[in-house]
């Protein structure tokens, strides 16, 4: 057989990989929707019962309560996922389950957890923020392009 | 005499025997469609070890001297070992086997090692380089998912493409002594690479590298698939596996009432919640040594070719934007009598 031609190879492998695509098996998108709204919502409405909880019962003013509602989500969500809970909730809620502060949360802890055989230092201290890690440098970078254009702008008076 | 036939393949003179094999699991495994088949299934997946890797090692130590007590043989009366596992400079391996003593031939062919330290094997005693050789392979699910994928607690949704990687190690000796197993041939595979990119679709990376070990074995032994009573590919899973028949259709081979894959058997997808099925070098090693081996000395199969299938990235190559080739090796083990 001859070697097949640069343009042969791209074109087999297109199309193998729309073969691919057309057998591979798909999560259905409405219904992982529906899943994350259901999760993400739960965990809202615990955040909301905390923050009214803290508001009311205790008569913390808005910025405390709020305070001891990212606390306390954070501290449930570190448990679960020590406890490998986490994982499950996250396996049929999707996106409802990482993206609020529980999900942030679990992507510090587990690192943590797995990594810590390899020392303190070189296990946990090196790779703790390895999956959290672009989240905080990119969150950090963006409010400060942001706080730039701000500046910019309120220097010459646009906002 | 020469013993290659074809292009890519090797019929033996002097067959070796498989002398003996052990399989040991984990947990998940052993609740699985296969669980009571294997000679030992872990109550916890670290076996008593500190970490993941630790408990891989162990399970290669534990399988290499099971299948040793079976046929009767001292690690002395061992000449070579070909070990393999799928963690970064073959590591597991390593520490597993450094304790027997034996001379060691370290390989990587990701899940397709237990194919290829069989042919090595098998390759070493036919030429009379050793009367007893030992290959063992192994992976285990923790230690795969923490090198390549994420830590373990880490909660991410998995595609339904996605294979779990199979806790367990199985080993292998050939000899020359009379036994009702042998190793008659093996055919060696190339790298195969069609573009895939997705390394949570592995069948898919793997299935044209089956096909073409497959192809080339049916060829250069002018077999049909009837002639084999299975062809067992490792760890395609059911989305390999459906392309792997289409792409070999196509090519002018109907497999599809004998192809078996250890992926799909190893675990109940339903209710276990594996997605495509088992993978890794563990998972087509156990299911030889436990349930196909079995068959083959009862008489119950006359002859399979056992290919396992290994899909080659790093994460490295994988962030840099590389495909994801596959390699599978196919080894021919028929009933002796």
């Amino acid at each position: 057989m001859a070697q097949e031609t640069m343009e042969q190879k791209e074109k087999k492998n297109q199309e193998y990989n729309e073969y691919v695509k057309q057998v591979t098996p798909t999560h259905s998108l409405p219904a992982n929707m529906a899943k994350a709204f259901v999760t993400g919502g739960a965990i809202c409405l615990l955040g909301q019962f905390i923050l009214n909880i803290a508001a009311g019962t205790f008569g913390l003013d808005k910025e405390m309560a709020g305070s001891w509602c990212s606390m306390l989500l954070v501290l449930l969500s570190v448990l679960l996922t020590g406890f490998n809970i986490y994982p499950s909730i996250a396996n049929w809620g999707g996106a409802g389950a990482l993206v609020p502060i529980t999900g942030f949360a679990n992507s510090v802890a587990a690192p943590a957890i797995e990594f810590q055989k390899e020392g303190q230092v070189f296990g946990i201290g090196c790779k703790i923020f390895t999956i959290a890690g672009p989240v905080i440098l990119y969150g950090i970078f963006t409010s400060w392009a942001l706080g730039l254009i701000y500046w910019i702008g309120a220097s010459l008076g646009w906002f | 005499m020469s013993q290659t036939v074809g292009t890519q393949s090797i019929q033996f003179d002097q067959a070796p025997y498989i002398q003996s094999s052990a399989s040991i699991v984990g947990t998940k495994e052993g609740e699985g469609p296969l669980g009571k088949l294997f000679d030992v299934v872990g109550s916890d997946d670290k076996f008593g070890e500190d970490s993941w890797e630790e408990a891989e090692s162990t399970l290669q130590k534990e399988a290499a001297s099971l299948a040793l007590g079976k046929a009767d043989l001292k690690k002395e009366d061992i000449r070579y070992i070909f070990g393999g596992d799928l963690l970064g400079q073959n590591i597991a391996t390593t520490f597993g086997l450094m304790e027997l003593n034996i001379p060691l031939f370290g390989l990587y062919g990701a899940c397709s090692t237990a194919g290829e330290s069989l042919s090595l094997a098998a390759m070493a005693v036919a030429a009379g380089y050793g009367e007893n050789v030992l290959a063992v392979t192994s992976s285990h699910f923790a230690s795969a998912e923490k090198q390549f994928r994420f830590p373990l607690e880490y909660a991410n949704q998995r595609p339904l493409s996605a294979t779990w990687t199979v806790t367990g190690s199985g080993a292998f000796v050939l000899g020359t002594k009379r036994s009702h197993l042998r190793v008659t041939g093996v055919t060696t595979g190339k790298v195969v690479d069609y573009g895939v990119k997705d390394s949570m679709n592995m069948g898919a990376a793997m299935a044209p590298a089956a096909c073409d070990t497959i192809y080339q074995n049916l060829v250069d032994f002018n077999r049909q698939p009837e002639d084999y009573d299975k062809i067992v590919t490792g760890d395609l899973g059911t989305v390999g596996q459906e392309i792997l028949i289409g792409l070999l259709k196509k090519k002018g081979f109907d497999i599809s009432l004998v192809h078996m894959d250890c992926g799909i058997e190893i675990f109940d997808s339903e209710t276990q919640n594996t997605n495509a099925g088992g993978s890794g070098c563990g998972c087509s090693a156990v299911t030889l040594s436990a349930y196909l081996l079995p068959k083959l000395e009862k008489g119950t199969y006359k002859r399979i070719l056992f290919v396992p299938t290994g899909a080659l990235l790093s994460t490295v190559s994988f962030n840099e934007g590389q495909s994801v080739p596959g390699i599978a090796h196919g080894v021919v083990i028929e009933y002796a009598g």
